[in-house]
């Protein structure tokens, strides 16, 4: 008998439209539909179509029909919001799924942001404004934290803990566990009532990455093969977390790829034995936590190095995470709702992530998702941007120069 | 067997005004680096070219006593006559050669100046023969038709020559378009460039742009001929958009050329007179040592089959900027690119490069370890298999 945490991300952000210096103090409309590539409403309905509905719609026929299967989501404020403006029934088709008792819902930021790196008020702030908002839409306080991207140290460790969540959920990278398997629950250094869900990157992968590539030498990937492959675990690693972004069932791996397919197909087969799917709560209740573990470094869920260098490695990155938090107090002072809320949808951690230059190269410009051509031009919008922003606190008769903490 | 091609050229480094006696002479530097035998005709015997001992060197004698710097009247292409004369003298050259010289395996001619000699030469010898483009009339005209004497050479050229290699997609979908010819016949083989380190001694100093510099203004460089094909009218407006929008900021226009004056008067209608420097010609050191000073590089050009200064800016370390109808943008990805006629767009990215620090430390770190990828040998390489396809086919007729 062995449990399945299945944890699915729903996000999108608010992107910024081609913004120009000659913009800046003319119009604050950064969000606002320009282009195809940055109409945010053009991109939520597509995924919506390709991913959203059918994917929500087979979860619901599986907490339906299988007893023994739940499934947990993270659903952004920014998601949220979108999601409520652009495509009110899948909002409702959302909530009927959380009806049923069978989902729980992770705590986070509202936007989606790395403010836990940057400014404690401004994070708890954000994650207050989320719980706020999974009452209002669904009457649930959720009791597990997610931080953006996986975004995990021993700092957020014990600020959970002190905050009284349950769990914090990160990712089960080698270098970390060492000869430990992320097959366990554990918890951060010194916690007494908090634990840590790992995620089985190995697994998870297969699904978000690797399921479409026919270079990969297990292509194609059958619902049988991979429960094989959790059945040859050792008998006494009982619990595997499957961590990934909703948007893996139709929009990263399309449709004709049998994803949707083989997501029904394995987890009836799966749970079809005494095995199950299960929310966070109900995996605190049936494992005992194994062992404490030590992150003093940031660990995230991207690419090779697991780190923070995907949103903050390069200088443009830096420059940018900073002159935007160096914005907070004379932003917050203005008391000026619309632009302390254009701020926070700045923070967004996508924007940042459009700036990296590690996959822009020769050859390699195809497999870089960005809605700019470039990082250089995402740059321009984001610091026209927050160009903009500064004008305006300047407006308010403040000095919103950088610099000033 | 070794390899032997006759090139046909029009100049060569140090006697040259542009990228096209760079790109002639490191490509035959590097296909000599291969074994293969290189006899390349000049129309100018100026002087002896130092440092060429890897290929033969044959100067079209005759054209020496009309025209000291040939390669100067090729551009200007106004005196259509002195150009038609020399390219006689070197057909002639070319004719007398084959009759006296072992027969080659391929001829190479580079651009329309050399394509007559190069097709005439093909019909005597049966030579296999093939069109390099570094540009074509299209480019030249800055978008426009061109001089149709030119016009007509270039099609006549390019629909004789067994294979056409261009410098970029952009120049080989010019190609297609403009002369109808079919792609199957066209190689792209992208340039390369060597980078000449400056030792300490060899500075010089541009001193009115280092007090600039010190006083927190940003150095905008445009580097090439003054020419329509080079789009620096478009250049200046945007120049005085941003200089209104941000005022720390001067703009060198390093190059000579036809379009000189009404550069300058343009600038002062624009009210930015002060703000634009025109150095007049540079070359050499004080050159490269532009591009290190600036904080960025504009090609700005209508046009541009390839554009190896962009290349050679890059390799300073300096972020460069170019148009979307740039052939090097295909190589150089780590870069801004705009369409020529997009001056409020050009005018926001000269200012957010002016004004962050990150932004110039990303472009310029990230499109160095691209250009280390480049090299003349790659280029060399791909003019080879050319060479080898044509042979083969010819071996099988």
């Amino acid at each position: 008998m062995r449990d399945i945490v299945l944890y699915l991300q729903m996000h999108q952000p608010k992107r910024i439209r081609p913004y120009s210096i000659f913009d800046i103090g003319e119009r604050h409309d950064y969000f606002d539909s320009y282009d195809q590539h940055t109409d945010n409403r053009v991109i939520f309905n597509k995924v919506a179509h390709k991913s959203y509905h059918p994917m929500i719609a087979l979860l619901k026929r599986l907490v339906d029909d299988v007893p023994n299967f739940s499934v947990n989501l993270g659903l952004s404020g920014v998601f949220l919001e979108q999601c409520e403006e652009y495509d009110p029934a899948l909002l409702r088709a959302i909530k009927e799924l959380v009806a049923t008792g069978k989902v729980e819902l992770a705590a986070e930021t509202y936007f989606h942001s790395l403010a836990f790196f940057y400014s404690q008020f401004e994070f708890e702030k954000q994650v207050a404004m989320h719980t706020e908002a999974l009452e209002r839409h669904f009457g649930i306080t959720p009791t597990v934290f997610r931080n953006t991207e996986l975004a995990y140290n021993n700092d957020l460790g014990r600020w959970a803990e002190e905050s009284g969540y349950k769990a914090v959920l990160t990712e089960g990278w080698d270098p970390v566990l060492n000869w430990r398997s992320s097959h366990y629950l554990y918890a951060p250094m010194n916690a007494t009532k908090t634990a840590l869900f790992l995620k089985d990157y190995r697994l998870s992968d297969d699904l978000a990455f690797r399921f479409s590539n026919r270079q990969w030498t297990e292509w194609p990937l059958t619902f049988e093969k991979y429960k094989n492959w959790i059945d040859a675990l050792p008998e006494e690693e009982k619990l595997i977390n499957l961590f990934m972004d909703f948007e893996t069932f139709g929009e990263h791996q399309w449709a004709d790829t049998g994803i949707f397919d083989f997501v029904e197909d394995f987890f009836r087969s799966w749970c079809a034995s005494d095995n199950r799917a299960v929310t966070f709560t109900e995996a605190l209740a049936a494992h005992p936590v194994h062992d404490a573990i030590d992150m003093p470094g940031t660990v995230t869920w991207a690419d090779n190095e697991r780190d923070l260098s995907a949103w903050t490695g390069n200088a443009m990155q830096q420059e940018a995470v900073n002159a935007l938090y160096s914005l907070e107090d004379s932003v917050l002072r203005t008391g000026d709702d619309e632009l302390i809320r254009d701020w926070r949808l700045l923070q967004t951690s996508d924007h940042l992530y459009y700036l990296s230059t590690k996959w822009f190269d020769d050859g390699n410009v195809h497999a870089y998702f960005s809605p700019y051509s470039s990082p250089y031009d995402g740059f321009l919008c984001y610091l026209n941007a927050i160009r903009d922003i500064r004008y305006r606190v300047f407006e308010h008769g403040e000095r919103g120069l950088p610099g000033r903490g | 067997m070794q390899l032997k091609i006759l090139m046909l050229g029009w100049e060569l480094p140090p006697h040259n005004s542009g990228g096209l006696g760079v790109a002639c002479y490191q490509l035959s530097k590097a296909l000599a680096s291969y074994g293969v035998q290189i006899d390349f005709v000049l129309p100018s015997t100026t002087k002896p070219h130092e440092g060429v001992d890897f290929m033969n060197v044959l100067p079209v004698t005759a054209c020496q006593e009309q025209h000291k710097d040939v390669y100067k009247l090729s551009y200007a292409n106004k005196d259509i006559t002195s150009i038609k004369t020399i390219q006689a003298d070197y057909k002639k050259f070319v004719e007398q050669y084959l009759k006296t010289h072992e027969t080659p395996h391929v001829i190479h001619a580079h651009d329309w100046l050399t394509l007559e000699a190069g097709v005439h030469a093909k019909k005597i010898s049966g030579v296999p023969l093939v069109a390099h483009v570094h540009a074509t009339e299209f480019d030249r005209s800055g978008g426009g038709y061109g001089n149709p004497f030119i016009h007509e050479v270039e099609q006549h050229g390019l629909l004789m020559a067994d294979r056409i290699i261009a410098v970029s997609d952009y120049t080989k979908r010019l190609i297609v378009q403009t002369y109808h010819i079919p792609p199957e016949k066209i190689d792209v083989v992208h340039n390369s460039f060597a980078l000449d380190k400056l030792s300490p001694a060899e500075r010089i100093s541009y001193r009115y742009l280092d007090m600039l510099k010190k006083d927190g203004t940003s150095i905008v460089a445009a580097v090439g001929r003054l020419t329509l094909q080079k789009g620096l009218m478009q250049f200046l407006d945007a120049a005085a958009k941003a200089y209104y929008r941000y005022n720390r900021l001067a703009f060198v226009v390093a190059g000579s050329g036809e379009q000189r004056d009404e550069l300058i008067a343009r600038a002062a209608e624009l009210g930015i007179a002060e703000q634009v420097i025109f150095t007049g010609f540079v070359r050499g050191t004080a050159w490269r040592q532009l591009y290190e000073i600036a904080d960025m590089f504009v090609m700005s050009s209508i046009s541009e089959p390839f554009g190896i200064t962009a290349l050679e800016a890059a390799a300073h370390g300096t972020p460069v900027v170019m148009t979307h109808q740039s052939g090097v943008a295909e190589v150089l990805t780590h870069s801004l690119k705009y369409d020529y006629w997009d001056t409020d767009r050009l005018a926001d990215i000269m200012v957010n490069i002016a004004s962050s620090h990150g932004l110039r430390e990303a472009i310029a770190a990230n499109a160095s370890s691209q250009l280390t990828r480049l090299s003349w040998t790659q280029m060399a390489e791909r003019c080879l298999n050319v060479y080898h396809g044509m042979t083969r086919g010819a071996a099988h007729a």
